[in-house]
C-alpha cells in the first residue's frame, strides 16, 4: 500500500493518497523520479489529497514539490507534519 | 495503442471539418431573445437552445469577443446547422453571416416588429426542415488528424497533478505525432510553471507571445486584487482537496501539456487554429468559460481532469472527465468517465492510462454520451472583458 507519493527526489513535501491517515502512522511514500521507496511517520490526521512534510522546513524556508518552488512556510513545518495553508503561503501576488 | 491507421466515426461538414455530435442549435445573439430560443427549442423535438446572459450595450474588444463567440459557437464542427434569434435582425445577420462562411445551413430572425409568437413561429418553421435534413447525415469514417481535441482541468486537488493531468499529458503527447489538433489555456493557473511553458514553446517568437500574454494578466490581477487571492486561486474547493499554493496548482496544472508536446502557437480568446500541434489559448481558469472559449475555437472534444469532482458539460463540445481521487471516483461516480486512481496505488502507469483515455475519447467521437451529455449538463458561458456601456 502507497500512503504518499512524492514526484521528485528533492521535494520536501508528498501527497497523501488513501483515506483515512491517522497520527502516529507509519506511511510508506513511493518517489515517482528514481521508483524508490521512503519511510514517514505521520504527526497529524492527514486527509487524502494534502501534504506532509518529508523533512523538518523551518519558517520561511522554501518549499518544494515537483522538484520547483511552491511557496513558504509560514511557521516551521517538522518532518511527517501536515503542511497546508495553515503553515505555508504562495510567494505570489 | 492509435497509430496512423486510427480512425474515428465523425461527421464531414461542409468546410471538410469533422464533427463528433449532430446537434441544431437555437442560439440567442442577446439575453432578450432567450425566451424565443427556448421555446424554438421546445417546439421542434432534437433541437438545442443555447441561452446565456449578454449581448447588449457591449462594444470594443468586449463585443468583438461576443460575436467571436457565437460565431465560433455556430461554426463548430459538431453543429449541423443553426437557427439566431436577435431583438434586432442587424446583428442576427452579422452572426448569421459569419456562421455561413462554413457553407452550413443557418437563419437569423429579428424580434423588433414581430414580436415573440410571431419570431417563435417563423424560426421553428426553418428549425424543423433542419433537424429532418440533419437527422439523415451519416457518420463517416475519418483519420485522427481531423480531431481537435481541448483541455482544462478545474476542482482540482493535488491527486490531480499526480494522475489525472499526467495522464492527458500522455495522451497528448501520444496524440500530437499523429496531426491532432491541441490547446490548453488557463492563463493565471500557470503562476509558478510560467517558465516550464517557456521552456516548451517551439520559437522565440511563440515564446514571447507567451510572456506577453502571461504578464499581461499578471498586471490585471495586481491592479484588482485585495489580497493573495487565496480561496479564488486556488479555489476554497482546491484547498480543501489539499493544494495550498497557485504555484503548486500550476505545476500540477501543466502536467497536462506532456512530456514532448511543443506549443506551436498562442491563441487570443475564442480563436481558430491554423494548423496541427498544440495551442495555448489565452483564456480564463473559469471551467465553463474556458470549455466554451474551446468550443468557440472549434474543438470538437474536451478532456477534463477534475480532483475534487467538476461536474461541468457544455451543449456543443463533448466534456470526457476524468479523475486519479479514489474518494471522487467512489462518491461522484456518474459525473467520471475514466477512473485512473489505480496510478496512485502503482497499479497502472502513464503510458497505459495515456491509451485507455484515448479509447475513452474515440468512444466519445464514435457516439457515446459523455456523462457530462447523459446527466444534461449544458453550461455555456461567455467570457466578458469589461463593463457594458
Amino acid at each position: 500500500m502507497i500512503h504518499v507519493l512524492v514526484h521528485d527526489k528533492k521535494d520536501t513535501v508528498g501527497v497523501i493518497v488513501v483515506e483515512g491517515i491517522k497520527a502516529g502512522q507509519e506511511l510508506t511514500g513511493w518517489v515517482m523520479e528514481d521508483d524508490s521507496t521512503i519511510k514517514v511517520k505521520a504527526l497529524n490526521d492527514v486527509p487524502i489529497g494534502h501534504k506532509v512534510a518529508l523533512k523538518d522546513i523551518g519558517n520561511g524556508e522554501t518549499v518544494i514539490k515537483y522538484g520547483f518552488d511552491i511557496g513558504k512556510a509560514v511557521a516551521a513545518i517538522k518532518r511527517g507534519e501536515h503542511a497546508h495553508v495553515h503553515n505555508m503561503k504562495t510567494k505570489r501576488w | 495503442m492509435i497509430s496512423a491507421k486510427t480512425t474515428f466515426h465523425g461527421y464531414r461538414r461542409e468546410n471538410g471539418r469533422v464533427g463528433v455530435r449532430n446537434h441544431v442549435i437555437i442560439l440567442p445573439v442577446d439575453d432578450l431573445s432567450n425566451s424565443a430560443a427556448e421555446a424554438v427549442a421546445n417546439n421542434v423535438k432534437g433541437t438545442l437552445a443555447i441561452p446565456h446572459p449578454y449581448g447588449r450595450l457591449q462594444f470594443g474588444a468586449d463585443l468583438d469577443l461576443h460575436f467571436r463567440t457565437l460565431i465560433g459557437a455556430g461554426s463548430n464542427p459538431n453543429v449541423a446547422a443553426v437557427v439566431v434569434i436577435c431583438i434586432e435582425e442587424g446583428w442576427a445577420k452579422k452572426v448569421v453571416d459569419g456562421i455561413a462562411k462554413t457553407g452550413k445551413p443557418v437563419t437569423g430572425f429579428g424580434i423588433e416588429l414581430h414580436g415573440d409568437h410571431d419570431t417563435i413561429l417563423r424560426a421553428s418553421k426553418v428549425a424543423k426542415e433542419y433537424v429532418q435534413w440533419a437527422s439523415e447525415l451519416q457518420r463517416v469514417e475519418c483519420p485522427i488528424n481531423d480531431l481537435w481535441v481541448s483541455t482544462k482541468c478545474g476542482e482540482s486537488d493535488t491527486t490531480s497533478g499526480c494522475g489525472s493531468n499526467p495522464t492527458v499529458g500522455s495522451a497528448f503527447d501520444k496524440l500530437e505525432p499523429h496531426g491532432v489538433t491541441m490547446c490548453f489555456g488557463e492563463t493565471t493557473e500557470i503562476t509558478g510553471g510560467e517558465n516550464i511553458v517557456a521552456d516548451r514553446c517551439a520559437t522565440p517568437q511563440v515564446r514571447e507571445q507567451w510572456m506577453k500574454v502571461f504578464n499581461r494578466y499578471q498586471e490585471v490581477i495586481n491592479r484588482h486584487k485585495t489580497s493573495d487571492l487565496s480561496e479564488s486561486q486556488p479555489t476554497k474547493g482546491n484547498i480543501a482537496g489539499g493544494l495550498t499554493t497557485i504555484e503548486e496548482k500550476a505545476l500540477g496544472n501543466i502536467q497536462k501539456i506532456g512530456k514532448k508536446c511543443k506549443v506551436i502557437g498562442v491563441m487570443d480568446k475564442a480563436e481558430t487554429p491554423t494548423r496541427p500541434g498544440l495551442w495555448f489559448m489565452d483564456s480564463s481558469s473559469a471551467a465553463a468559460e474556458m470549455v466554451t472559449l474551446c468550443a468557440a475555437s472549434g474543438y470538437v472534444v474536451h478532456l477534463f481532469p477534475t480532483g475534487q469532482g467538476n461536474v461541468i458539460g457544455n451543449p456543443i463540445l463533448p466534456v470526457i472527465k476524468l479523475t486519479a481521487n479514489p474518494r471522487t471516483a467512489r462518491t461522484m461516480s456518474e459525473h467520471i468517465d475514466y477512473d485512473c486512481s489505480g496510478l496512485l496505488q502503482r497499479q497502472k502507469n502513464l503510458d497505459q492510462t495515456g491509451d485507455e483515455l484515448i479509447e475513452v475519447m474515440l468512444r466519445t467521437c464514435n457516439g457515446r454520451l459523455t456523462c457530462a451529455e447523459a446527466l444534461g449538463h449544458r453550461e455555456f458561458v461567455l467570457t466578458r472583458l469589461y463593463e457594458s456601456a
